[in-house]
């Protein structure tokens, strides 16, 4: 009983086991609870936030989509280009553009999977690649730095907006997009429909394939968005970066509730399993244990996740016996 | 055929059905037909606009024959290798409620899922409220007035009742967002008045099948619906809930509802229903109203032929007890399953849908864990864990479900056949080609099973066809005893026949068999000894000939006035 | 025929067999293969004068043999509706355990030992996840992948091994013989094709794949153990990530943290463009190995021209995304057509 209580408050118990986290690792280093350390923390995992929640849309509709970060990348280094070949053009601009890119990304990856009907898995394994291939032609092959970005384009994710920077800014109003999406459009209520149950959504009217083009396109769009944020943020665009980052994100959904099945998935999950990684991240150099237990960390901690999830979520058979429980063999015999 | 014969329009000419009422004769005529038009556009809309007031449009019947606000006109629908519906005429009256009747397969869910626009049909016409009915969705369906309490639940588990009802539809506020408040207060209006007692924020796996279903029937309301289409809606009901049922269809009446409702249970027809529409292999046998006629009638229309003569068991000396079942139980679907089966003896497991029969077969089976209880082959104890280890012990079992349980799409005839014995179509673990197709023709010829060729892909067969697959590669894995869990549902007539022909041959042959039905005379006709399961026990056992079909029924769902209503309580029951 | 005296005459006529039609063979995913490699060579052929040379085209198959190894059992394991992206953190892993034992100084047949040991157990680690608790298997490989990773970068940190034995590196870095030089993983690519091959489409346990591909809850009622057989599957596939470890640590010489990086989704690719549907219950040995041959020969080819690594990816995900839409979009267009 314990453990479905839990898992009815398991955006709670979430909360609490990341609070419980930064508090112990409080106890062992105070700096890290100090309120710039915290700021830090949120503004470096303001990608995941943003990323987690576009990934989870995709996930509620039993799908996934493993191009974001070349997406990402993909968009950054354009914005980069754009950015050093028109230099005039204003951060607004650039900002437009790389959203504007990112969609049309990712709704080549809807248009496959709702109107080809490919697997998900299928497409965005395979824009994957064709993403990251694309870097290199584009930029041919070349890095490009801090020196080959103008100054506005690089301080504007360093700006900040009444005291809070801007990243966070963005990453909370991105938070609230997707907040009212999910919980206050009929779209976004239609999304856990057709992940919960298909054909129950087919009886209720509600078109599987434009809500499945409508989140691919919405995931290649917060992609664009966090591509010119990223590369202007870390000052660099090659055709590495974020490699491997759709698994992080694909984690933290996991650890945020979201059930790769389909819906099932909150906001709020969502931005806790985001945290909960951002925390870990974080705080190792900080507690002086090496950055390579990261990775492990966040491993152990997805597969404790699911397991627990899977374990409260079990299913016994159908109900059938009426007052089961009765006292064995005194059931009514001809 | 039916372009000629039926306009857009039925007025209230049609008489009714004729004094006589025989119900056998199915040449009712067809309402007269009027012109389409302006006439007809303008009477839908009104209709449409006024759906949301109820007391003013409260109808005084005198004569109890309105005009039917919903008629079907020579409605056809094929799957490939099965006509669902053929040629099938229906009216529905505002304030009255028609029982659609017919036996398993005989096209009752086809014709709900085209009514919903799930399906659009291959022929024929509808005409709703005096305009045709071209319904290519869902909500083509709500914006016609019509909805629908589906057979299977068929809604969200991780969502609210409130969502379940509104999905599709929620009501909106400013700026295009959900207006939550709108929807809650007016589910929790709806929930009242069906005397619910969840509340609107509820999840819907929190909920009893009982809630669930009172869920299904608050959407139903929450479209302002003046079609209600109710299919088995009462299944997993019990009494006193059923009561609470009739009472909103009450309600629903006297707000003028035209309600379909589809049952296999003849006393709640009789109670609740004001006409009847009898549907057999797709096609409408008969209608009149539920005053002129007897439910002997009704059986003998709906099944076609009367119970004695079609199902011929042969009489046959039935030999040692092979299987002994004692005290079978499960944590949560049944409960004292006992009984002792023969080799050339049919046992008939009877019971409503969720009877438990399935799961204790299931059980049986080694397709679920025994929580208690003892299985017995030959009088020496069998321990089944898995189905591997129930087919080593002679055991085979035919499952209800036969497109998930049963057939293997995608592989061909020879290779469904053979999938149950491979280890006997194989030398050193490789499989011989020539042993498979010889297994293959033995079983297929003997079963009669129709395909151009034995590499035939299940998916191209019909019905009828595919079930005589999976009972081949039952038969081919040699058992001894034989489980038959609805062999004969959603299959044509002749495969039908031939099901029953080869079951009564099996018997002659020795082979113990269990056939679970929910069809009275496929059991009355094949089974020498009848268990009664009523939810999850066995609560009666007659002897062949010792029953009468009102005897069965009443035992199948028997009791439930002694228990304690439990709607709320199931959902807490899990350990 | 005279198998047919034993069954009663049926009341139809149904042929034995399906009729051979040409154009069935035409339209079989592997045939569109077999034109697309002839393309592939033939291009590459009119580019490069050094691609048709005996010696480069067999050193090529180095570089795509552990690969097509690993998918081999992936083969086995997405027709049975399941996927393993932990193949490359096992295959660091399984370097790394190795790389501690030669450290130790173990001689080459223990090193062997090891490597397929440790990749046998973290796929048997797998399978008793996905199958003891029910969980879909690309959320616990996604996990597992992270955690076999992590684990061989906090051993390692940013170190690397390069201490091993010469007889070990010459299991993957050598040939046959001298006077055929084919690479020995090469040869055991082919040799284990065709294991699979016949185990897939001859034997009992391939029939019960494709059922349990197909319809797992029919195989299940047949009496399949769907959840024993899946479990096997997974430390098959660990098994063979520990025979590429093997050969991936032979052949570099070296154990990094980064060992065998994004293999897995090169090794899905493969897979998939080898007619193997992700949706379980259809594919073919012959189609995976067809495919790891284009896959291959496209890569060696253009690196001959020096096209970049990373571009030529951008050839794989359009042939993946190519080859899988175009049967469907074919069919939309002929049923559109009739």
């Amino acid at each position: 009983m314990s453990l479905a209580a839990l898992f009815r408050h398991r955006d709670a118990a979430l909360a609490l086991i990341v609070a419980a986290l930064i508090l112990a690792i409080g106890l062992r280093a105070p700096v890290f609870v100090t309120p710039e350390s915290l700021i830090g923390v949120l503004t470096d995992t303001s990608f995941l936030f943003m990323l987690t929640l576009a990934q989870m849309a995709v996930i509620l509709t039993r799908g996934i989509d493993l191009s974001v970060a070349a997406n990402l990348a993909l968009t950054g280094m354009i914005a980069a280009l754009v950015s050093r070949a028109m230099p005039g053009l204003p951060v607004a601009g650039i900002i437009a553009l790389a959203v504007a890119l990112g969609a049309a990304l990712g709704a080549l990856n809807g248009a496959f999977i709702a109107f080809v009907g490919i697997p998900p898995i299928v497409v965005t394994l395979g824009t994957l690649s064709i993403y990251r291939g694309a870097i290199f032609l584009i930029a041919g092959g070349a890095w490009l730095t801090s020196k080959d970005m103008n100054p506005a384009f690089l301080a504007f994710p360093k700006s900040t907006l009444l005291g809070a920077p801007i990243l966070i800014v963005i990453a909370a109003l991105v938070s609230l997009f997707f907040w009212a999406l999910l919980n206050h459009s009929r779209i976004g209520r239609g999304l856990y429909a057709v992940g919960g149950n298909p054909v129950a959504a087919r009886y209720c009217g509600i078109d599987l394939r434009v809500q499945q083009f409508l989140v691919y396109t919405l995931a290649g769009a917060v992609s664009g968005l966090c591509g010119y944020l990223w590369v202007s943020r870390y000052g660099i665009a090659y055709t590495d970066i974020a490699q491997g980052y759709e698994l992080t994100i694909i984690a933290a959904c996991v650890i945020g509730g979201v059930s790769i099945a389909g819906g099932v998935g909150s906001v709020q999950g969502a931005l806790l399993g985001a945290l909960f990684l951002g925390v870990v991240v974080n705080a190792l150099p900080v507690i002086n244990v090496s950055p390579f237990w990261q990775m492990l960390i966040s491993g152990a901690v997805i597969l404790g996740a699911v397991v627990i999830n899977a374990r409260s979520e079990r299913r016994s058979g159908k109900l059938i016996l009426r007052g089961s429980r009765r006292p064995a063999g005194n059931g009514a015999r001809a | 055929m039916t372009s000629e014969t039926c306009g857009a329009c039925a007025l209230p000419l049609h008489s009714g059905p004729p004094p006589s009422s025989d119900p056998t004769s199915s040449g009712h005529l067809l309402p007269p037909s009027a012109g389409e038009g302006a006439l007809a556009a303008s009477l839908f809309f009104e209709i449409s606009i006024d759906m949301a007031v109820d007391a003013s449009t409260q109808v005084t019947e005198t004569s109890g024959l309105s005009a039917p606000i919903l008629t079907l006109t020579g409605v056809s629908k094929r799957f490939p290798g099965v006509r669902a519906l053929h040629n099938v005429n229906l009216n529905l009256r505002a304030g009255e409620v028609t029982a659609l009747i017919g036996e398993n397969g005989a096209g009752k869910s086809t014709l709900v899922k085209i009514l919903t626009g799930i399906y659009q049909p291959d022929e024929g016409e509808i005409v709703v409220s005096g305009a045709p009915f071209i319904c290519t969705g869902p909500r083509d369906a709500w914006a016609a007035g019509i909805a629908a309490i589906h057979q299977e639940t068929v809604m969200f588990d991780e969502l609210s009742v409130a969502e379940n009802i509104f999905m599709g539809h929620m009501p909106l506020g400013a700026g295009g967002r959900i207006d939550w408040a709108a929807m809650r207060s007016r589910t929790a209006e709806l929930l009242k008045r069906l005397e619910a007692d969840f509340d609107a924020n509820t999840l819907l796996k929190r909920l009893s099948v009982a809630q669930k279903h009172l869920v299904e029937i608050a959407r139903a309301l929450s479209h302002d619906a003046r079609i209600i289409i109710m299919d088995e809606p009462t299944s997993a009901l019990s009494a006193r809930e059923i009561g609470d049922l009739f009472a909103i269809i009450a309600q629903l009446k006297r707000r003028n509802c035209a309600i379909l409702f589809i049952s296999h249970k003849f006393d709640e027809i009789f109670h609740v229903a004001d006409r009847w529409t009898c549907l057999r292999d797709g096609e409408e046998v008969g209608h009149g109203a539920i005053a002129d006629v007897a439910q002997a009638d009704l059986v003998r229309l709906m099944v076609g032929r009367s119970i004695e003569q079609v199902y011929p068991k042969r009489d046959v000396k039935p030999g040692p007890v092979v299987l002994e079942a004692e005290d079978l139980a499960n944590a949560s679907e049944f409960d004292g399953v006992s009984f002792q089966l023969r080799a050339g003896q049919i046992i008939g497991l009877y019971g409503l849908v969720g009877a438990g029969r399935s799961e204790a077969m299931q059980g049986l089976f080694g397709l679920s864990p025994l929580t208690r209880g003892r299985v017995k082959i030959d009088g020496r104890e069998a321990h089944i864990r898995s189905p591997a280890d129930a087919i080593r012990a002679g055991l085979a079992y035919v499952p209800e479900d036969r497109q998930i349980q049963g057939v293997v799409l995608p592989f061909g005839i020879r290779a469904n056949m053979t999938l149950a014995s491979l280890k006997a179509h194989a030398r050193d673990g490789f499989l011989s080609l020539a042993k498979e197709l010889q297994t293959t023709k033995k079983f297929g010829g003997r079963l009669a099973v129709k395909a151009a060729n034995w590499e035939q892909k299940l998916g191209e067969l019909s019905g009828g066809n595919q079930q005589k697959v999976v009972i081949g590669k039952w038969l081919a894995s040699g058992p001894r005893i034989l489980i038959l869990d609805e062999p004969t549902k959603g299959i044509d007539i002749g495969s039908k026949a031939a099901v029953h022909e080869f079951m009564g041959e099996l018997a002659s042959e020795g082979i113990a068999i269990i056939l679970v039905s929910s069809e009275l005379p496929e059991i009355m006709g094949l089974a020498d000894e009848i268990m009664v399961m009523h939810e999850g026990r066995v609560v009666q056992r007659f002897a062949r000939g010792q029953a009468s079909a009102e005897m069965i029924v009443s035992a199948a769902i028997a009791n439930e006035d002694a228990e304690a209503p439990c709607a709320g309580e199931s959902g807490e029951a899990l350990p | 025929m005279s198998l047919s005296n034993a069954s009663p005459a049926s009341r139809y006529d149904v042929a034995d067999r399906a009729p051979r039609r040409l154009s069935d063979y035409l339209l079989r995913w592997e045939t569109i293969l077999v034109v697309l490699l002839i393309a592939v060579v033939i291009v590459n052929a009119l580019i490069s004068p050094f691609f048709l040379d005996f010696y480069n085209l067999s050193d090529a198959t180095f570089n795509f043999s552990e690969k097509a190894i690993l998918a081999l059992a992936m083969t086995l394991l997405i027709i049975v509706r399941d996927i393993d992206l932990s193949i490359a953190a096992i295959i660091a892993l399984a370097s790394l355990a190795m790389g501690f034992a030669a450290e130790a100084g173990a001689p080459t047949f223990a090193l062997i030992g090891i490597g397929l040991g440790v990749g046998a157990l973290c796929g048997a680690f797998n399978g008793a996840l996905v199958t003891g608790f029910g969980l879909p298997s690309i959320v616990v490989t996604i996990g597992t992948m992270s955690l076999f990773r992590g684990i061989a970068q906090v051993a390692l940190g940013d170190q690397a091994i390069t201490k091993y034995p010469a007889s070990f590196q010459a299991i993957g870095q050598g040939y046959i013989t001298d006077k055929a030089p084919i690479p020995i993983s090469f040869v055991l690519f082919l040799g284990l094709a065709a294991v699979f091959g016949i185990v897939l489409h001859r034997t009992i346990i391939g029939r019960k794949l494709f059922a349990m591909g197909a319809n797992p809850v029919a195989a299940l009622f047949s009496g399949i153990a769907v959840n024993r057989i899946r479990f096997w599957l997974f430390v098959l596939m660990g098994l063979m990530a520990g025979l590429a470890a093997v050969l991936l640590t032979g052949r570099i010489g070296s154990t990094r943290p980064n060992i065998a990086l994004g293999f897995e989704l090169e090794v899905v690719t493969m897979v998939v463009l080898g007619g193997v549907s992700i949706a379980g219950g259809a594919g073919t040995i012959l189609g995976v190995t067809l495919a790891v041959f284009v896959l291959g020969l496209t890569t060696f080819g253009l690196s001959l021209v020096n096209v970049p690594g990373i571009v030529i990816s951008i050839l794989n995900g359009v042939l993946l995304i190519a080859s899988i839409s175009a049967p469907a979009v074919a069919q939309r267009f002929l049923r559109g057509r009739s």
